[in-house]
């Protein structure tokens, strides 16, 4: 057993941790880290995105308990101050001694701050850990209550900048100071600095070329900058992003090389130059050089690790330093050699000073190959772009296309497809294309999360997302893949599949189903459709899974504009005794409702209070009324007309049979609502056509339409049957019904379900009057059994103390929202309009 | 109106001046959401049994401006915690507050603790 030690718990620490766990070595090894900060390594590159709202918890790359569980001995809060290379020991701040085989540093580096008079003062701060991301808002709080909110930015580097939208986003005025006469110096030639310069000012940043500070003053706060050239600026808070110097104080200590401006002297193995120690990411000096980015750390935790366990590894001659900016809303990028420095070269250049938009491309002398370039102002072509370079793919004749906009006639670039397959995608994570696609072809993997996890592709900088996307994407479709109807990502599954899954496996929950069949935690997508699937096989009420349904059915009511809702009785085919008349009216008034006679043939009480509607409910039940669902994705109304009991015209009693019908099918819901009609004769002032079902009273008995509906796309119901009696009629319904319950998709109403199924209505006649299916009996089992459980959920609420609880505003008062205001219309209410 | 969004602030633990007491766990629905009132303000309180987390955030949506999003639906996308606004299903990160699906302003949220079988919410004062 051999002992490796690594000191230091980065981003490329860590990362030489991942690479040794994946690789199994814990039976030879001992693995042993000691890291200075607090906490276990964390994504540094997404530092930033703590003044977002991600907590330090969220940054961790891996919690100790992985470390753990992979024997890994990682020790935390634990600096190590120096090395004894004859010994082959470290030995930490508190004394403790341990041995080693092969000693990797990985100590990173740190802010440089530059020697500048007054920069011990309070309100300096520099931005590399989390420490520092908490003192500055802290103190940033602390400011704003002052009413103080002057920012300075000393650097502005790719790092200054990303600082300086930070200290934006939390609204202080904010300067950048650059010594330099552009911008992004290493990153960016003179043109295109200048407009990155318009760009960062447009987010309401001041930029200040061309200046060097030469003292910060103030008492015990800063207060104010004085600058070489005789002016000043006064400042608040100043962020020092002034560049990185490695940490290399162990190696300065004892005998091991280092350069002259700082940094460990690695060779191509990422030895040092005493050969049992290694040294890799931002301490490494690799060819003179310090690489402050995390791919090529990652690149050399690679090679060491390799080369201790003695496979041949080499670091490579020119390390990729391409880099894309990640401000939002601000687009810059540079790839390959971006000034041409290395190699001879043609320039092309494209600038757009109106837009805003500045491209550079190197190309070879002989015109083959890309060398580099930058992108500024608009960097989708990046990607495709690093991979000309990072695989010195053929440019074609007229590179210039590459980089003008598109338009009708222009080439297209390549696409994902035209790359090799050594080609990498993800240079953070070193993926390559072959990779990815093998991981679909070989090992199953059917979605880009999915390929992202398994890969790791897309899980640094996240700069590569489209490309991997794309890539996924062309594979499965290539693979013949049909991209399903899913209901959504967190089920495999379209609803009738889920469906059918409930009724075999008899799950009885959400978070069951969820288990067995989906992954993550639901969405307001799935939820609702399988509330509506677990109503239709077990015909539970919107009660029982309280949490997955839909707000109104949650509420058993319509939410209003103003968070107040409706109450709205059944009134069975529109038939009601001026006893509940008055009941309605009653309640209305009570409770000082809006009433109004709907569209379906019936009363609508608005403007309820959350904490009203038990006892408005409770009143309406004691005298004999039911919910009138329509809040639900359930049958609404069956609307008749007065028919032969009263009209002259009438063949048939279209109210009793309305009555009927409402009564048989209420509470049933289902995956879009459910209307019918029902008229006594072909004059049709019912409208049954335009319902879901309808029929029609003839004088050789009923006419049974489906599949209508009036709303937003009216369809007119078409013909299932004709000249059948009251039975029948029942029994076709519920045939039909049942048979879409089953099958439609979620919210898709009954006309648009009939459009999809294959054979239309001719092959409907067959299942639900021929039985091609032989399914008839089951369907209509299944629809008796829902009317045989039917209850008012309403009852179910106002008896049911827990669920009566459900309706109170606040958790910890009685009191009502005071923030809903209503104001008069005509002799009623109504909500007061929405602020603009 | 926008003195009312003003109003809500997001608060980090570090900041928590006052824990406030809101309720006991089993005042709250499991995998959904509650309001409750702290001082002039309506806080949306949601227990994410899935996750073995709390969340708070601001009842108001800044859709509409209407106190309703305790009212909403919670899940998730891609693995972070969202919620869903009922009145016309903007979503929201619960973990930033961060609008997922436009450009509206992100909801102010809170930290939560639970200690002894009682909620808390984390404010300023
Ligand atoms: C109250 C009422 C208007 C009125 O004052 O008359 C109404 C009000 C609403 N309709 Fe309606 N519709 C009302 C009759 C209709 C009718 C007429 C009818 O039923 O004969 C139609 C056309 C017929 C049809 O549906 O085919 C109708 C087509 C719609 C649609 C479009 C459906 C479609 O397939 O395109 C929606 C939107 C939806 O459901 O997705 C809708 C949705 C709504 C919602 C639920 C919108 C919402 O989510 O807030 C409204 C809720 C009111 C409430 O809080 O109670 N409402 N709605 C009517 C209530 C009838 C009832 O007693 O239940
Ligand atoms: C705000 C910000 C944004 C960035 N954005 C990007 C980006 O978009 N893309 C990109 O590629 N790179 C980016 N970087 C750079 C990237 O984070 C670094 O290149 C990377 O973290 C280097 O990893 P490292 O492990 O070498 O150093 P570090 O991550 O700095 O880790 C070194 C660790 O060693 C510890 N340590 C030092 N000395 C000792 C000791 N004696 N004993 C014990 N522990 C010790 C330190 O405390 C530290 O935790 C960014 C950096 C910052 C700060
Ligand atoms: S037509 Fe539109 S506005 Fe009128 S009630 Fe129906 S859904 Fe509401
Ligand atoms: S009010 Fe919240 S989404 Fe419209």
């Amino acid at each position: 057993m051999k002992n490796v030690v690594v000191v230091g718990n980065g981003m490329v620490g860590y990362k030489f941790c991942e690479k040794f766990m994946e690789r199994n070595l814990r039976e030879e090894y001992k693995l042993i880290v000691f890291g200075e900060e607090m906490r276990p390594a964390y994504d540094r590159i997404h530092l930033s995105t703590y003044f977002d709202g991600k907590t330090a918890d969220d940054l961790v790359l891996a919690d100790s308990d992985w470390y753990t569980d992979n024997g890994i001995d990682l020790r935390c809060g634990v600096m190590v101050s120096s090395v004894d290379q004859d010994k082959k020991t470290i030995i930490t701040h508190q004394g403790e001694e341990f041995a080693y085989d092969y000693l990797i540093l990985a100590t990173g580096s740190a802010a440089f701050v530059p020697p500048i008079q007054g920069v011990n003062k309070q309100g300096v701060f520099v931005y590399r850990t989390i420490e520092d991301l908490e003192s500055i808002e802290s103190y940033a709080a602390r400011l704003k209550k002052l009413g103080r909110s002057q920012a300075v930015v000393l650097g502005g580097g790719l790092l200054g900048l990303e600082a300086a939208k930070a200290l934006k986003d939390l609204d202080f005025e904010v300067h950048v100071i650059e010594m330099a006469s552009r911008l992004m110096c290493r990153q960016l030639d003179d043109e295109g600095a200048l407009l990155l310069k318009d760009q960062i000012e447009e987010l309401g940043i001041e930029v200040h070329l061309n200046k060097m500070t030469a003292e910060i003053s103030g008492e015990n706060e800063i207060s104010k900058l004085f600058f070489k050239d005789g002016s000043h600026l006064a400042a608040d808070i100043l962020l020092i992003s002034a560049g990185i110097r490695p940490r290399d104080e162990i190696a300065q200590n004892c005998n091991i090389e280092t350069g002259p401006r700082g940094g460990i002297v690695v060779n191509r193995q990422m030895q040092t130059s005493d050969p049992s120690i290694y040294a890799i990411g931002e301490v490494a000096l690799y060819n003179d050089m310090i690489y402050g980015l995390a791919a090529p750390g990652y690149l050399m935790a690679e090679v060491a690790l390799q080369h201790i366990t003695g496979e041949a590894a080499e670091m490579v001659d020119q390390v990729d330093m391409s880099t894309k900016l990640k401000l939002m809303g601000v687009d810059v990028a540079s790839f390959g050699d971006m000034f041409g420095e290395y190699q001879n070269h043609r320039k092309i250049t494209y600038l757009n000073r109106h837009e805003g938009v500045y491209k550079r491309l190197n190309v070879s002398s002989d015109g083959t190959r890309l060398l580099g370039g930058m992108l500024v102002g608009d960097a989708s072509e990046y990607n495709m772009l690093h991979q000309y370079v990072a695989n010195s793919l053929p440019l074609p004749e007229n590179p210039e296309v590459l980089i003008l906009p598109a338009s009708g006639d222009s080439m297209e670039g390549p696409s994902v497809s035209d790359l090799p397959d050594t080609a990498v995608i993800c240079a953070c994570e070193n993926v390559s294309k072959g990779a990815i696609v093998s991981e679909i072809m070989e090992r199953g993997a059917s979605s880009f999360g999915e390929v992202c996890n398994c890969t790791k592709a897309s899980t640094g900088c996240g700069g590569c997302k489209p490309m991997v996307k794309d890539l996924v994407d062309e594979t499965l479709t290539k693979m013949g893949v049909v991209v399903k109807n899913n209901i959504c990502e967190h089920f495999p599954y379209e609803r009738h599949e889920l469906h059918d899954l409930i009724k075999v496996k008899g799950y009885k929950d959400f978070d069951e189903i969820l288990d067995g069949e989906g992954h993550g935690d639901g969405c307001e997508i799935c939820k609702p459709a399988l509330a509506s699937l677990f109503a239709t096989i077990y015909n539970e009420t919107a009660n029982r899974q309280e949490v997955i349904q839909d707000t109104n059915d949650r509420f058993l009511a319509n939410i209003q504009r103003n968070g107040s809702y409706s109450v709205v009785p059944r009134v069975p085919g529109g038939e009601i005794t001026p006893e509940k008349l008055i009941v309605i009216g009653e309640v209305a008034r009570k409770y000082n409702l809006y009433t109004k006679i709907t569209g379906g043939q019936r009363i609508d009480l608005f403007g309820a209070r959350l904490e009203d509607l038990p006892p408005i409910w409770e009143e309406l039940i004691a005298a004999g009324f039911e919910s009138g669902h329509a809040y639900g994705k359930s049958l609404r109304t069956v609307k008749s007309c007065v028919g032969s009991t009263w009209c002259r015209y009438g063949m048939d009693e279209s109210v009793s049979f309305a009555i009927e019908m409402e009564n048989r099918y209420k509470g049933i819901r289902s995956p879009h609502k459910l209307k019918g009609g029902v008229s006594g004769c072909i004059r049709e002032c019912a409208e049954a056509r335009c319902k879901d079902f309808g029929v029609i009273a003839t004088e050789s008995g009923w006419n049974l339409y489906v599949c209508g509906n009036g709303g937003a796309n009216p369809r007119h119901a078409v013909l299932l049957a004709e000249g059948i009696d009251n039975k029948t009629c029942i029994q076709y319904l519920d045939r039909f019904l049942m048979f879409y319950l089953k099958t439609a998709q979620p919210l898709q109403r009954t006309a648009a379900w009939l459009e999809k199924l294959e054979g239309g209505i001719e092959y409907l006649k067959q299942v639900v009057i021929d039985d091609c299916l032989g399914i008839c009996q089951e369907l209509e089992d299944q629809l008796q059994y829902m009317v045989s459980t039917y209850q008012c959920e309403w009852k179910q609420a106002v008896e049911t103390p827990s669920i009566r609880k459900r309706f109170s505003h606040f958790v910890n008062s009685g009191e009502g929202d005071e923030h809903m205001e209503f104001v008069k219309m005509r002799d009623q209410k109504m909500p007061r309009p929405w602020i603009k | 109106m926008y003195a009312l969004l003003e109003k809500y602030q997001t608060v980090q633990k570090a900041h928590v001046r006052k824990w406030h007491k809101v309720g006991r766990v089993e005042d709250f629905p499991v995998n959904a959401g509650a309001c409750v009132k702290i001082n002039d303000q309506q806080i949306a309180v949601f227990h994410f049994a899935r996750k073995g987390k709390w969340y708070a955030t601001q009842n108001l949506c800044p859709h509409k401006f209407e106190m309703v999003l305790s009212r909403g639906m919670i899940g998730d996308q891609q693995g972070l915690a969202k919620l869903a606004c009922p009145l016309h299903k903007k979503t929201f990160s619960l973990e930033s507050g961060e609008n997922l699906n436009g450009d509206l302003p992100p909801i102010a949220t809170f930290p939560v603790k639970v200690s002894e079988g009682f909620v808390y919410i984390g404010m300023g004062h």
